[in-house]
């Protein structure tokens, strides 16, 4: 099931869209998500609709993956959407059938509140989807570069996520080999009571920590004694560049806005 | 000309333990180490050799006498220079693997240091091609064996241009095969490029390959030596509870066992020669 699941999923590949700075891909996506609340008529929403379809097709996504994908997803949005249409009650009344009442507003807001919930989905995830998990946190360290005047630890929080991202299948596979040894001792995590089964995890979590924290010790050494100091004065191996088209897809979302503004109701 | 890389100078060094009792891990130890030397430290576990690696890389610091690097003792106010100038090969392949994919882990000491990075490219690319791993630059850890992690990690270490490689027990947690790899590729190193290597293990094996071998005992330095005056002393070798290598516990049964076999094999070439050529010299 958890490889249907494509959210915080990286596919790797060369379209124009995978191959945008990691930068201009958040601030674009950020840019959008507030642009999507300009929207509050059919126009606008078509536009929105189109605009998404739009960025679908240059990153050579299948729809077809996408939607499989976002299964789960699309049960919260046709949920959103019953809910708008039985507790609006505004305008004319459409459907008058026993005690169900459908009102003219309610089915408006409904579409068009599950249309933006869509696109908001859509889109981020095709962020995750085209940039690989370890770009987006140096884009993110860039992005927030100016902050550090702040006294906010950005190099440290980019540090921390970039380790955790390393160690993520470590560590699966660690918790892996402990199931199996607790399995091999007569240890059962998948029947019995609820209390029963969260009683079972114990014995799984409790080395999977020891572990964990061992490893972050071995490694805290093993940075210390190759020379890391923190940021001051480090220079960086992956660097970033800002080609001609992360200018053009920033000028596209500004076309967009503008569209919106015009033809908003 | 031989120029001293490292020296311990009656070097002590003991753990507070919880109840107030002080037992010393290093006890009064002295050895120096040359320019391109492979040296061994080897000893059975808690025989202090842990301890030592981290006296030499500045993790603790002696209670009594000195440890030099470099002709430099090493102290807080030059640690961080010293240690720009070794790479460091630890035990576990995972725990010290700290970049997304195997350039950026070679890199990681390089940014540390603040190398420009059109240096940095170049750095990188070359360090890998001397462990053979060039074809692997955008892997990412989990992908690889544990071999492949360790040749990584020397990697990093060389792409700092270190005048000293130090590893800790690099070899123990690999299979046979990984073994292998890192041990070539440490021994190809040596000869092209004049390296100084100090490895600590428990591997009397890998510590025959070594110029010289120091034998740690309970804290204590038992004595020091080439692997032919080391190997010579096998009784007292197998005392301290290390494991002799396969070669020469089969030449030792075998004579055991009445056949006759004259000096010691410590390799199974010299086996082999010395099982066929038993019968000339009657």
């Amino acid at each position: 099931m958890l490889e249907k699941m494509i959210f915080g999923r990286y596919i790797p590949g060369t379209s124009f869209v995978h191959k945008l700075d990691p930068r201009s891909k958040l601030s674009f996506v950020f840019l959008f998500i507030i642009a999507v609340f300009l929207a509050n008529n059919a126009v606008t929403y078509g536009i929105l609709l189109g605009f998404t379809l739009l960025v679908i097709f240059s990153s050579r996504i299948r729809i077809y993956f996408l939607i499989n994908g976002l299964k789960p997803i699309i049960f919260l949005i046709a949920f959103t959407f019953l809910m708008h249409i039985f507790f609006t009650k505004e305008g004319a009344i459409i459907v008058d059938w026993k005690f169900i009442k459908i009102y003219e507003e309610g089915l408006r807001q409904g579409i068009f509140i599950s249309l933006r919930f869509l696109v908001l989905v859509l889109m981020t995830s095709i962020l995750t989807l085209t940039t690989s998990p370890i770009s987006i946190t140096d884009g993110m360290e860039d992005l927030l570069n100016p902050f550090k005047r702040f006294k906010l630890p950005v190099h440290e929080l980019a540090l921390m996520m970039s380790i955790s991202l390393r160690f993520i299948p470590t560590l699966m596979d660690e918790t892996d080999k402990i199931l199996k040894a607790q399995l091999a001792r007569g240890s059962d995590i998948s029947t019995g009571s609820i209390k029963q089964r969260i009683r079972a995890v114990i014995p799984l979590l409790v080395p999977l920590f020891v572990s964990a924290f061992k490893r972050a010790e071995d490694l805290a050494i093993a940075m210390e004694v190759r020379g890391y100091r923190g940021g001051e004065g480090r220079t960086r191996y992956r660097q970033l560049k800002w080609h001609w088209r992360d200018t053009v897809a920033l000028a596209l979302l500004g076309v967009l806005v503008a569209a919106l503004v015009l033809l908003r109701g | 000309m031989m120029k001293e890389v490292l020296s311990m100078d009656h070097v002590s060094f003991s753990y507070q333990s919880e109840e107030g009792v002080t037992e010393k891990a290093i006890d009064d130890i002295s050895f120096a180490v040359q320019q391109g030397e492979w040296i061994a430290i080897v000893g059975h576990n808690g025989s202090g050799k842990s301890t030592l690696a981290k006296l030499m890389i500045g993790l603790l610091f002696p209670d009594e006498g000195e440890v030099n690097v470099f002709i430099q003792k090493l102290s807080e106010a030059n640690l961080w220079a010293i240690r720009s100038r070794m790479g460091f090969v630890f035990q576990n392949p995972d725990n010290q693997f700290v970049g997304s994919t195997v350039q950026d882990d070679v890199a990681f000491a390089l940014e540390n240091n603040g190398v420009p990075f059109t240096d940095m490219v170049t750095r990188v690319h070359e360090s890998l091609a001397q462990v053979n791993m060039s074809n692997f630059h955008d892997h990412e850890p989990h992908h690889l064996s544990g071999g492949q992690k360790q040749r990584v990690a020397i990697a990093g270490a060389l792409a700092l241009k270190p005048e000293l490689l130090l590893m800790d027990e690099a070899t123990s947690m690999l299979d046979p095969q990984g073994r292998d790899e890192v041990i070539r590729v440490v021994e190809e190193l040596k000869t092209k490029t004049g390296l100084t290597v100090i490895s600590i293990t428990h591997d009397l094996e890998e510590a025959l390959l070594a110029d010289r071998i120091v034998v740690m005992n309970k804290g204590k330095l038992l004595t020091t030596g080439t692997p032919t005056q080391i190997f010579a002393r096998g009784d007292e070798l197998e005392a301290i509870g290390l494991d002799l290598p396969f070669a020469m516990k089969v030449s030792r049964l075998l004579r055991e066992s009445g056949m006759e076999l004259f000096g010691e094999h410590m390799t199974e070439e010299e086996l082999v020669n010395g099982l066929w050529t038993s019968h000339f010299s009657k």
